[in-house]
């Protein structure tokens, strides 16, 4: 897993000259430790500090309040310590699948500023979009059918760095 | 990376990778903290740190209830609360609806059940209603269609109160178990002092309630209070000390002789607060008489949190509206 | 008219008869109680094996409503409700609109009455005019015009004065004062028994001695004026020891006691339907320590008689917040299930103190015809079936209002026929 998120520092550092004006947001709950990992690693190589925040969409999403059954997702804090406006916004998620977490997060952004671009850094791409939206840098394409679920799991948060797939093909 | 496959059978008890299953509030409504337990008191408290941020950034509203409808059902004059729903309801992005009832079908003899059933007809979703009776919530609970949350039922209960004031206690000192909390004022006629005994009971805090004899309710040891008439016993090393309104009618009912010996004998003052814990908070419903429950200096002084009290308000309105305005499936879909 | 009641179990407590015999009732009177009777052209009613042929039941506290209140209750439904209880008589409360303070209403009650053919009633007319506490009534037109006894039901008699005038003038007309005991200052606005419940429900409370307060005042006038003072729906401990002090220095006092009284407590209101105003009355429902000592009072003799309060409500006056719902509940079709099963079966009492309390002493502290099955007595029969399992439904009951805390309850104890002047007006 280290060595995609240093593939991804190094490619974000190419196709940006330069780290000024960029920063990171990690979608909640596992898009934060990433963000933070690639933060770190364009640290080591380029010496900058880049801001990163953390982003709760829950309360963006489109499928709340449709369904009668099950309970609300838990919502968790926002923070963004820094203006956003004019600035180039990185969002981190860990598995990209339906595309409506992005969608969600681009919403929640808008509230918070205006920036000058947005692009999506995504761990996995399992395919089966069901918006027009697609990720800047991928770490892992991950063919799934419809049946699988992906699951990453991170040393911060589960102990340690895997992507799990379950269900049949 | 490592990249593994798992032959389990799909189930659809399976666990979201972006949230962790949440846990529920088991009712549809909000009637009463004697209806909540430990874990649902949390709940609430911790999802609205996450509303409170919203509070602090230029555009304070997420769609999360668009296309809801509210409406705050007030029987009694209140401008602090419902002010306080309604914010909390449109930051959510629901459609909210006020009706004060000196202009409504109430004043011509309406019953409230046909009051509320005609409400029911144009089908909102959700009624917050303050009444002078206490019980009113649930009457209503038996026989509405609507999620009903109880902004105040006459001497009964105040659930979003207590759970504001919570949550203030906790933003201040990490936690409520083992804090001593003293409450002073008129308990026999408060609703705030029951959902805040029964509360800061079930989350492990030391509660001691504190006022004349007169207005001692019997059994309030068994609600969870300690009882006092000695203001001094009361404050002595308390973390929070909270003050109840004292109304001027209570003197026709022989409560309390005047406001002036109320004062006397249970204001607080700078030197009773002294008697606290130096790391004391100082708090109050709203709104307050100075100079009867409290004094301006103590008001108005570094350890009273009152004005927080009522910025938290909205956010564990909105973290109270969140929870029961709808369920979301245990989906896959967020894996987005 | 020949009816011949045969092979029950005749408990009739005032002619000491606990046994099998056979009743025989002829032109509306009862004719032969004795063993082994033969028929000679009667009509035979057959009494079922463990059946009690008891003299007619007697509810000295009901609320027939009319006139003024009809739709809650009417004469007609209220007998109609009295015979499907079990009770062959009851005596009917003043608080009508108007009150019944004058001859013309109490004659239109009992005109209501005859039409009905069903339980007899006795009316109870007002202490004062309009029962304002003011101006004492025509207590003895009334009582020509047929009322047993006096009250101001609803409230207590207004003052000591009024009390002790009322007791002087009844006790010479050798009738006697029913009193609902309550010191008005100390009930204030309450709606509940004030003690832990009604904290925790934010219910205003009534203390138990505001009941005892006034009945202590009672007593103490009773005994001064030689007056007979009959305390209605007596309901907390404290009232009791102050009766009970009353008789044993010879004072002319009696009591009853309401079937809600020995089986509810306030913890009810808590639910499972919370602030049910089906649980409010007053005197209201009170703590566990004031239901047993109702219930001791009425095994150990302290308490004479017990009578319902039947109070019906229209559903819609009921369907309101618990504060303004008006206060009380049906209990005539219910007491006979209510004081078998928990007095009764749960060992509290015998059958024969339950028939004392249910018919003996009830005609006995009004002076009303019936309480035994002497020959020559009218045939005021109520046929009893102790074991007889019934599920309480509101919506079955013949009352026209259907406010009770007993619906779906399982009881053991109903009625299996009631008799009036020997026609059978009602068969369970």
């Amino acid at each position: 897993m280290s060595r995609a998120l240093t593939r991804i520092a190094h490619e974000i550092l190419e196709r940006n000259r330069g780290l000024d004006e960029l920063a990171l947001i990690g979608i909640r709950t596992r898009g934060v430790p990433l963000a933070r990992r690639i933060a770190r690693t364009l640290k080591e190589i380029n010496g900058d500090d880049v801001p990163t925040g953390a982003l709760d969409i829950t309360l963006y999403r489109d499928d709340l309040m449709r369904h009668p059954v099950g309970p609300q997702p838990l919502v968790r804090r926002t923070e963004i310590p820094f203006s956003i406006d004019d600035r180039k916004i990185m969002l981190v998620d860990d598995v990209l699948y339906t595309g409506r977490t992005i969608r969600a997060a681009l919403d929640a952004l808008i509230d918070f500023g205006r920036p000058r671009v947005i692009q999506l850094i995504a761990l996995v791409d399992r395919g089966h979009r069901e918006l027009p939206i697609k990720a800047d840098y991928v770490g892992k394409n991950v063919p799934t059918s419809l049946k699988q679920s992906v699951q990453v799991r991170l040393q911060e948060i589960d102990g340690t760095d895997e992507i799990v797939i379950e269900g049949e093909p | 990376m490592t990249t593994r496959a798992v032959e389990r059978p799909n189930h659809a008890e399976r666990p979201q990778a972006q949230d962790v299953a949440a846990p529920q509030l088991r009712s549809r409504h909000l009637l009463a903290i004697a209806d909540l337990d430990a874990d649902e008191i949390t709940l609430i408290l911790d999802t609205a740190v996450a509303m409170k941020e919203i509070g602090g950034r230029a555009i304070k509203k997420v769609p999360t209830l668009r296309g809801r409808t509210v409406v705050n059902l007030f029987f009694e004059p209140s401008t602090r609360t419902r002010t306080s729903f309604e914010i909390a309801e449109k930051r959510l992005s629901a459609d909210t609806l006020s009706i004060a009832t000196a202009t409504s079908s109430v004043t011509k003899g309406e019953t409230l059940v046909d009051t509320v059933r005609n409400l029911e007809a144009m089908s909102p979703d959700m009624i917050v209603m303050r009444h002078s009776s206490s019980g009113a919530p649930q009457l209503l609970s038996r026989i509405c269609r609507s999620t009903i949350i109880n902004a105040g039922d006459g001497m009964h209960e105040h659930p979003t109160q207590a759970l504001l004031d919570a949550f203030t206690i906790r933003e201040h000192k990490q936690r409520l178990a083992g804090l001593k909390v003293a409450i002073v004022g008129d308990l026999l006629h408060s609703r705030v002092l029951r959902s805040n005994v029964l509360l800061l009971k079930m989350m492990g805090a030391d509660v001691w309630a504190c006022g004349p004899a007169t207005l001692i309710p019997v059994g309030i040891e068994r609600l969870g209070a300690r009882a006092t008439t000695s203001v001094d016993e009361a404050v002595e090393g308390a973390d929070v000390v909270m003050l109840l309104r004292i109304q001027n009618e209570r003197m026709h009912g022989h409560y309390i002789p005047s406001v002036r010996e109320y004062f006397a004998l249970f204001g607080m003052t700078p030197e009773r607060v002294r008697r606290a814990n130096p790391d004391v908070i100082v708090m109050h419903p709203g709104p307050m008489n100075r100079g009867v429950e409290i004094d301006s200096a103590v008001a108005d002084a570094p350890y009273s949190v009152i004005l927080e009290q009522v910025s938290n308000g909205v956010a564990v309105r909105m973290a109270v509206l969140y929870l029961l305005a709808g369920r979301d499936e245990r989906d896959e879909g967020v894996n987005a | 008219m020949k009816l011949l009641l045969k092979n029950g179990r005749v408990v009739d407590p005032a002619n000491g008869r606990d046994g099998a015999f056979d009743v025989l009732i002829e032109d509306g009177r009862i004719a032969r109680v004795e063993a082994n009777l033969p028929a000679n052209g009667a009509d035979v009613l057959e009494i079922a094996p463990g059946w009690i042929v008891a003299p007619g039941l007697i509810d000295i506290h009901v609320h027939l409503r009319e006139p003024g209140h009809e739709h809650k209750e009417t004469v007609a439904t209220g007998v109609a409700s009295a015979v499907a209880g079990g009770f062959t008589a009851v005596a009917c409360m003043p608080n009508t609109d108007p009150i019944n303070d004058h001859a013309g209403i109490t004659q239109f009650i009992l005109k209501k009455a005859a039409e009905a053919r069903l339980a007899r009633v006795y009316p109870i007319g007002a202490v004062s005019l309009g029962s304002k506490g003011d101006q004492l009534a025509e207590l003895g037109e009334q009582k020509a015009a047929g009322c047993v006894a006096f009250s101001d039901d609803g409230r207590p008699v207004a003052t000591a004065l009024l009390m002790r005038r009322a007791l002087e003038y009844a006790g010479m007309l050798n009738v006697p004062i029913v009193d609902h005991c309550e010191d008005p200052s100390l009930k204030g606005d309450g709606v509940a028994h004030e003690g832990y419940h009604a904290s925790a429900l934010g219910l205003r409370g009534i203390p138990g001695v505001a009941e005892s307060l006034m009945v202590e005042r009672d007593v103490s006038l009773a005994e001064l004026t030689k007056g007979h003072v009959h305390i209605a729906h007596m309901s907390a401990r404290e009232s009791l020891r102050a009766v009970r002090a009353g008789k044993d220095r010879g004072v002319r006092v009696t009591c009853e006691v309401a079937p809600h009284h020995f089986t509810l407590t306030d913890e009810a209101l808590e639910g499972p339907i919370k602030y049910d105003t089906n649980l409010k009355m007053n005197p209201p429902l009170r703590e566990a320590a004031d239901r047993d000592a109702m219930i001791e009072g009425i095994a150990d003799g302290t308490v004479d008689l017990i009578a319902t309060d039947h109070a019906p409500h229209h559903a819609d006056e009921k369907m309101l917040e618990f504060d303004r719902a008006p206060f009380g509940i049906v209990g005539l079709e219910t007491a006979v299930p209510i004081v078998f099963d928990r007095l009764v079966h749960a060992g509290k009492i015998t059958v024969r103190r339950a028939i004392e309390l249910l018919s003996v002493n009830p005609a006995r502290a009004f002076g009303i015809p019936g309480g035994s099955l002497s020959p020559g007595a009218p045939a005021d029969v109520t046929v009893l079936a102790p074991d007889a399992r019934t599920t309480v439904n509101a919506s079955a009951l013949r009352s026209k209002s259907k406010n009770t805390p007993f619906d779906g309850w399982e009881l053991r104890g109903g009625v299996a026929a009631t008799i009036v002047g020997g026609a059978v007006v009602y068969r369970g």
